[in-house]
C-alpha cells in the first residue's frame, strides 16, 4: 500500500515535472530568441519590406521559318499599398493634388483608383495605373520619392511587327474576376492585374508562354526608399522566362491570304498534309492585332465589337457553313467505301430536268465517278448517297444513315479538333434522331437527298473543309490540324497533335478521288480548268453553296502538287458566286505563292486583290 | 471548518476557484488586445468595432462567458450522468461534418449553420474527456482489467479517427494528451507508453538527422554494450531486451518508409524545416521565419502596443489565430512572453493541484483531461511559434482569434470548475 502510494506521487509529480520542464525550456528559448540574439531586430527594426513581383518575359512567338510574330516591349505600372499611402503622420501628409497633377488625373480619378486598391488589399500592392506610356514614366519617377507607398512596376505588352494573323495570334489581357476565381480553385497563379492570354494560341499556350513570374523582397525605409534586398535575397526568387513558340503558320503565305482577302468575308485554311500543321489560317475582315494593345485597348475592342463586319470572329473556325459541291468528295468516299458505287457505276442525269435534284452542269447523259466528279454532277452524288444510305446490308435506311453519319464523323466532320485553336466550332452534320423528330419519324432518302450535294442541314468550318482536302491529299489519313509547329525548348508538342487520324477509308477510293480532283483542273470540262498551272499539278473541288443570307457562298477545297501534296486548301468567300468564281483563283494563287514563292499570274492575282464584293450590312 | 462546508454547500454556484478563474481572464483579455493589435487598422480604430476581428472577438467572448456562466448553474452531476450521450452527440457532428463540412486551409472541419462557422472538433476533446471521465467513474470499471483498458482507448481512438479522416491532424494529435490522465490512473504500460514514445521520437528525430545508417551503427553498439551487461550480470529478461532491440532497429528501418510515403508534403517539409535539414524561408518555411522575426524584434520589454512594424505589415500568417503569440513577442517583448508561458504552467499546475484534491474518480480524471488538452495546445502552438515545434496548426486556448475554440475552452474549463466547486458534496 504504501509503495502504491509512493508511485502515486511520483506519477504526480512527473507530470507537473514535464509542465514546468516545458514552460522553462520555453521561457530560455525566448530569451534567448528576444534578448541574446540581436539579428531578428535588426531584420525587423524600422524597415518594411515590399514584395515587387517579377515578371518573366512572355514567350516569343516565330512562324514556321522563324520569322518574328509576336515580340515583348516593356511597359510601367504604377503600383499602390494604400496603408503606406494613407498614412496619418500629419506633420508629412500625403500631397494629393500634387500627386495628380504628375499623373494628371482629377482628385475623383485618384479616390476612385484608390478605393478599388484598398478593396483588394491593404497591405499588398495593387495597380493604381497600368501601363504609363515611357516618356511620362521618366518624369513621374523623378519624383516618386515624395509619395510613399507608390511605386513602379516593369511589366511587358505584346508587340506584332508584321501585323498579321491577328485571329491566330489572339490577345492577352487583364485578368478578370471570372478567371481569378476559377484560378484559386486550381493553381492559384495569378493576381489581381495579371495579365491573361485571352484568345488564340495567347489563350491555348498560355501556361507555356507566361513563364513564372519571380518575387524580389526588397527593405524599404520611411521616405520609400528602397534599402536593398532583405535578408540578402533568400527569399527573393528570379523570374522562369515563357518558352517560345514556333507555329506552323507561313508568314508570308498567311500575309499574302489577307490581302488576297481584302473586301471579301470568309476564310482561307491551308494545312501542311503530312503534318496537320496549319499554314495560313485567314478570317476576312481581320484587323491589326497591335490595336488590342496598350491603354487604348478597350476602345479599340469596343469599336472592332461594333462593326457591322464582325471582324473579331474567327470564320475559319467559328463560321459554319453549307459547304454545297465541296461535300461530293465526302459522299463519293463514303458510296465507294460501304461498296455501294464503283469508280465504273453510272447515274442517269438529265440536266436541267432531273428530279428530285437537276443538275447545273451539261455534260454527257449517264456520267461514271470521274465525269461526274469533274462536272460537279448533282444527280450523281445524290443517287450516290441514296444508294449508301438504302444499301441492303445495313437492313434499314436509318441504320444505312447512321453508317453515313458515323463514316463523315470519321473524316473530322460534326465535331471539333480540340488541338490549340480554341472556340472551335463542330459544325452541324445532323443525326437519326434530329430526322426522326423533324419528319415524325417518316423520311426516306428523298427528304434527306440535298444532304447528298452538302446543302440542307449540313454545315462544316473552313478547317474542317481544309481537312478534308489534307486527308485526300495523304490518302486516307489525317493529322488533327494545329497550330503549333514545336516550342523553343524542344519540349514535344501535345500527343493528340501528334497522333495519326485513320477515316477507315481503303486507300484505293481515296487514289480514285484523288485522280477525279485531279481532273477538276486538267479536264476539259473541269469546274477550275480555268485555273490549270502546267509546272503544279492541282487538285481540288468547287462548291457554290446556296445560303439563306443572299449570294451563293463561293466555296473550293484543294491540294496540290498532284503526287506530293505540301498544301491542302480550302477557301469560301460569302456571297461570292460560283466556287470557280473567287474561291477556286484565290486558292489556286495561295498554292502557287507557297510552293513558288510568288505568283506568275500577276493579272489574276491583281483582279483577285483588288475585287470587292458588296455585302447588304456594309456601310 | 464544518459550518463553512454547510455554508458553500447550499450556494447554487458552489466554490469558485478564483485562481483559475483569474488566470483565465487574464489570458483572454490579454488574447483579445493581442488580436486588436494584430488586425489594428487605422480606418476602424475601435476595439469594439464589430466587424472587424476584434469586435467580433469581443462577441465571442460574451458569447463563451455566457456559456460558461450557465454551465456553473447546472447542477454538477449533470456532466457524468450525461457525458456518454454528450459524447454521442459531439461525434455524431464531427461525422455529419466528414459528409457534410467545409475545408479551410487543406482541413475539412468546419460545420455551418447560417451565418455561424462551428467546428466541432474543438468540442470533440471536451466530450472525450467527459466520455473518458464517465467511464472510468463506473464502480465496475477498472484500469487494471484488460477488457475495460481497451474500451478506455477506443474512447479516444474513435474521434481520433474521424478527426483525421477530415485531414486535421493538428487536432488528433492533441488527444495524445489522455496518455497523462491513463498514466496518473496508474494503467499498466502506460508509463513505458510514454516511455516508448519518447524514445520512437528520439529515433526518429536521430534518423532523419543522422541517416539510417548510423543509427544502425549506434544501435548495434548498444546492442552489444547492453549484451555484454547482461552476460556480467544476468538480472534482465534477455527475451524482452532482444525484443526492445528488434522493435527499434525495425522502427528505424521503417523512418525513411513512413516519413516519404505515409505524411504528406507540407508535413514532410515542417519537419525537415525544424530540424534544420531544410531552408525554405519562401516556401514551407515562411511561417516560422517571419514568426521568429516578429518575436525576435520585440527585445527584452517589446515595441509597446500597436507599434510592431512586422505585425503591422502583415508579414505573419495567421497571425491573428494559430500565430497570436507572436503579436506577444513583438509588442510586450520577452517580458509579455514569458508572462504568457508563466501563466500557463500556473494554470497547469493549478488544474493538476485541483484534480488532486477532487472525492471522485469523475472529477480528478475530468481534471487531468483538462489540464492535459490545454497543456498540448500550449506547447504546440508556442513551441511551433518560436521553432521548436514543427507547424501543427491548432489555436493557443483562450488567445487565438475564433469562436469555436473560444466557446469549447471556455465550457471545458468551467465544466471542471463546477466540479471543483461542488467537489465537498461527493460523498
Amino acid at each position: 500500500m504504501k509503495s502504491k502510494n509512493n508511485n502515486l506521487k511520483t506519477r504526480r509529480l512527473l507530470i507537473y515535472g514535464i509542465f514546468i520542464a516545458v514552460g522553462l525550456i520555453y521561457i530560455v528559448k525566448l530569451f534567448s530568441l528576444q534578448v541574446m540574439d540581436k539579428r531578428y531586430k535588426q531584420l525587423a527594426d524600422n524597415n518594411a519590406l515590399r514584395f515587387v513581383t517579377q515578371y518573366p518575359p512572355r514567350g516569343k512567338v516565330y512562324d514556321r521559318n522563324g520569322k518574328l510574330l509576336v515580340f515583348n516591349e516593356a511597359v510601367y505600372d504604377l503600383m499602390v499599398i494604400p496603408r503606406q499611402a494613407i498614412s496619418k503622420d500629419t506633420l508629412n501628409p500625403f500631397d494629393t493634388l500634387g500627386f495628380c497633377q504628375l499623373l494628371d488625373i482629377d482628385k475623383e480619378s485618384f479616390i476612385e483608383r484608390m478605393n478599388k486598391a484598398k478593396k483588394e488589399s491593404y497591405l499588398k500592392p495593387s495597380p493604381f495605373m497600368t501601363q504609363v506610356p515611357k516618356e511620362d514614366y521618366a518624369h513621374i519617377a523623378e519624383v516618386l520619392y515624395r509619395f510613399p507607398g507608390f511605386y513602379f512596376q516593369t511589366r511587358t505588352v505584346r508587340h506584332y511587327p508584321n501585323a498579321i494573323a491577328a485571329h491566330t495570334l489572339g490577345d492577352i489581357g487583364e485578368i478578370s474576376q471570372a478567371e481569378l476565381d476559377l484560378d484559386k480553385e486550381g493553381e492559384g497563379y495569378y493576381r489581381q492585374g495579371d495579365y491573361i492570354g485571352k484568345s488564340g494560341i495567347e489563350k491555348s499556350y498560355e501556361k507555356e508562354l507566361r513563364g513564372k513570374k519571380g518575387m524580389k523582397v526588397v527593405m524599404v525605409d520611411v521616405h520609400n526608399r528602397e534599402m536593398g534586398s532583405f535578408d540578402n535575397g533568400s527569399l527573393d526568387s528570379d523570374p522562369i522566362p515563357g518558352k517560345d513558340l514556333y507555329l506552323g503558320m507561313d508568314a508570308d503565305l498567311q500575309a499574302y491570304g489577307e490581302q488576297l482577302m481584302v473586301g471579301k468575308i470568309g476564310s482561307i485554311v491551308a494545312i501542311e498534309p503530312k503534318t496537320g500543321q496549319i499554314l495560313a489560317f485567314v478570317s476576312s475582315p481581320t484587323y491589326d492585332p497591335n490595336l488590342l494593345v496598350g491603354r487604348e485597348r478597350g476602345k479599340h475592342y469596343q469599336e472592332l465589337q461594333q462593326d457591322p463586319m464582325k471582324p473579331l470572329i474567327n470564320r475559319a473556325i467559328s463560321g459554319t457553313y453549307p459547304p454545297g459541291s465541296t461535300f461530293k468528295t465526302v459522299v463519293g468516299l463514303i458510296a465507294m467505301q460501304s461498296g455501294s458505287i464503283t469508280p465504273a457505276t453510272c447515274f442517269h442525269c438529265s440536266g436541267q430536268g432531273s428530279l428530285p435534284i437537276k443538275c447545273t452542269h451539261s455534260h454527257g447523259s449517264s456520267p461514271d465517278f470521274a465525269n461526274a466528279i469533274m462536272n460537279s454532277c448533282n444527280p450523281y452524288f445524290y443517287e450516290s448517297f441514296k444508294a449508301t444510305i438504302n444499301n441492303r446490308k445495313f437492313g434499314d435506311i436509318k441504320k444505312g444513315y447512321e453508317y453515313w453519319k458515323d463514316m463523315t464523323y470519321k473524316l473530322g466532320l460534326g465535331h471539333t479538333f480540340n488541338t490549340d485553336i480554341p472556340y472551335e466550332r463542330p459544325g452541324n452534320i445532323p443525326t437519326r434522331e434530329y430526322f426522326d423528330k423533324m419528319y415524325n419519324g417518316q423520311w426516306n432518302s428523298v427528304t434527306i437527298r440535298s444532304l447528298g450535294i452538302g446543302q440542307g442541314e449540313v454545315l462544316l468550318t473552313p478547317l474542317q473543309l481544309a481537312n478534308i482536302a489534307a486527308t485526300i491529299a495523304n490518302e486516307g489519313f489525317y493529322y488533327p490540324p494545329h497550330l503549333i509547329k514545336g516550342f523553343g525548348d524542344d519540349t514535344p508538342i501535345p500527343e493528340v497533335m501528334t497522333t495519326k487520324m485513320d477515316p477507315g477509308i481503303e486507300r484505293r477510293h481515296f487514289q480514285v478521288m484523288k485522280a477525279g480532283l485531279r481532273t477538276v483542273f486538267s479536264g476539259p470540262a473541269g469546274t477550275a480548268r480555268r485555273y490549270e498551272m502546267k509546272d503544279i499539278p492541282q487538285c481540288g473541288k468547287t462548291g457554290t453553296a446556296q445560303n439563306p443570307h443572299g449570294n451563293y457562298h463561293s466555296n473550293f477545297i484543294a491540294f496540290a502538287p498532284y503526287d506530293n501534296p505540301q498544301i491542302a486548301i480550302a477557301v469560301i468567300i460569302e456571297n461570292g458566286g460560283y466556287g470557280a468564281t473567287w474561291a477556286a483563283p484565290i486558292a489556286s494563287l495561295m498554292i502557287e505563292k507557297y510552293i513558288r514563292g510568288y505568283s506568275e499570274r500577276e493579272d489574276l492575282e491583281k483582279r483577285m486583290m483588288e475585287g470587292r464584293i458588296t455585302y447588304k450590312n456594309e456601310r | 471548518m464544518i459550518d463553512e462546508n454547510e455554508y458553500y454547500r447550499n450556494k447554487i454556484i458552489g466554490r469558485i476557484d478564483w485562481v483559475t478563474l483569474l488566470i483565465y481572464m487574464a489570458l483572454v483579455l490579454i488574447g483579445w488586445f493581442s488580436i486588436f493589435s494584430a488586425k489594428y487598422d487605422e480606418l476602424h480604430p475601435s476595439i469594439f468595432d464589430f466587424s472587424k476581428e476584434y469586435g467580433k472577438q469581443l462577441v465571442w467572448i460574451g458569447v463563451a462567458l455566457f456559456f460558461g456562466f450557465i454551465v456553473l448553474l447546472i447542477d454538477a452531476k449533470f456532466f457524468n450522468a450525461f457525458s456518454l450521450w454528450i459524447y454521442i452527440v459531439v461525434l455524431a457532428t464531427l461525422f455529419l461534418v466528414l459528409v457534410y463540412g467545409k475545408a479551410t486551409k487543406g482541413a475539412t472541419s468546419w460545420i455551418e449553420f447560417g451565418p455561424v462557422k462551428f467546428q466541432p472538433s474543438e468540442f470533440a476533446k471536451m466530450a472525450t474527456a467527459l466520455a473518458l471521465a464517465g467511464y472510468l467513474d463506473r464502480i465496475d470499471v477498472s484500469l487494471s482489467k484488460p477488457k475495460d483498458r481497451l474500451i478506455s482507448c477506443a474512447f479516444i481512438l474513435i474521434p481520433i479517427a474521424l478527426v483525421l479522416l477530415q485531414n486535421d491532424t493538428g487536432s488528433a494529435i492533441v488527444f495524445v494528451s489522455f496518455i497523462f490522465v491513463f498514466y496518473r490512473e496508474g494503467m499498466p504500460g502506460a508509463g513505458a507508453l510514454m516511455l516508448i514514445g519518447v524514445a520512437a521520437i528520439l529515433l526518429f528525430v536521430l534518423t532523419l538527422l543522422l541517416g539510417q545508417k548510423t543509427v544502425f551503427i549506434i544501435l548495434a553498439v548498444l546492442f552489444v554494450l547492453t549484451l555484454a551487461f547482461w552476460l556480467l550480470t544476468k538480472k534482465r529478461n534477455f527475451i524482452t531486451m532482444v525484443a526492445v532491440f528488434v522493435f527499434m532497429f525495425g522502427f528505424v528501418f521503417s523512418v525513411d518508409y513512413a516519413f516519404n510515403k505515409v505524411l504528406q508534403e507540407h508535413q514532410r517539409s515542417r519537419i525537415e524545416i525544424l530540424l534544420g535539414l531544410k531552408d525554405d524561408p519562401k516556401g514551407d518555411g515562411y511561417n516560422v521565419y517571419q514568426s521568429k522575426i516578429a518575436i525576435g524584434s520585440g527585445g527584452l520589454t517589446g515595441k509597446g502596443f500597436l507599434q510592431g512594424t512586422q505585425t503591422k505589415y502583415d508579414f505573419v500568417p495567421e497571425q491573428h489565430t494559430d500565430f497570436i503569440f507572436c503579436t506577444i513577442g513583438e509588442e510586450a517583448g520577452f517580458v509579455g512572453t514569458s508572462a504568457v508561458v508563466l501563466l500557463y504552467v500556473a494554470l497547469l499546475v493549478r488544474l493538476v493541484y485541483l484534480a488532486e484534491r477532487q472525492r471522485s474518480t469523475f472529477s480528478r480524471v475530468y481534471g487531468y483531461s483538462v489540464a492535459g488538452i490545454i497543456f498540448m495546445h500550449f506547447a504546440i502552438n508556442i513551441g511551433m511559434t518560436i521553432g521548436l515545434m514543427p507547424v501543427i496548426g491548432i489555436p493557443l486556448p483562450f488567445l487565438s482569434y475564433g469562436g469555436s475554440s473560444m466557446l469549447a475552452f471556455t465550457i471545458m474549463l468551467a465544466i471542471f470548475v463546477k466540479q471543483d466547486a461542488n467537489r465537498l458534496n461527493v460523498l
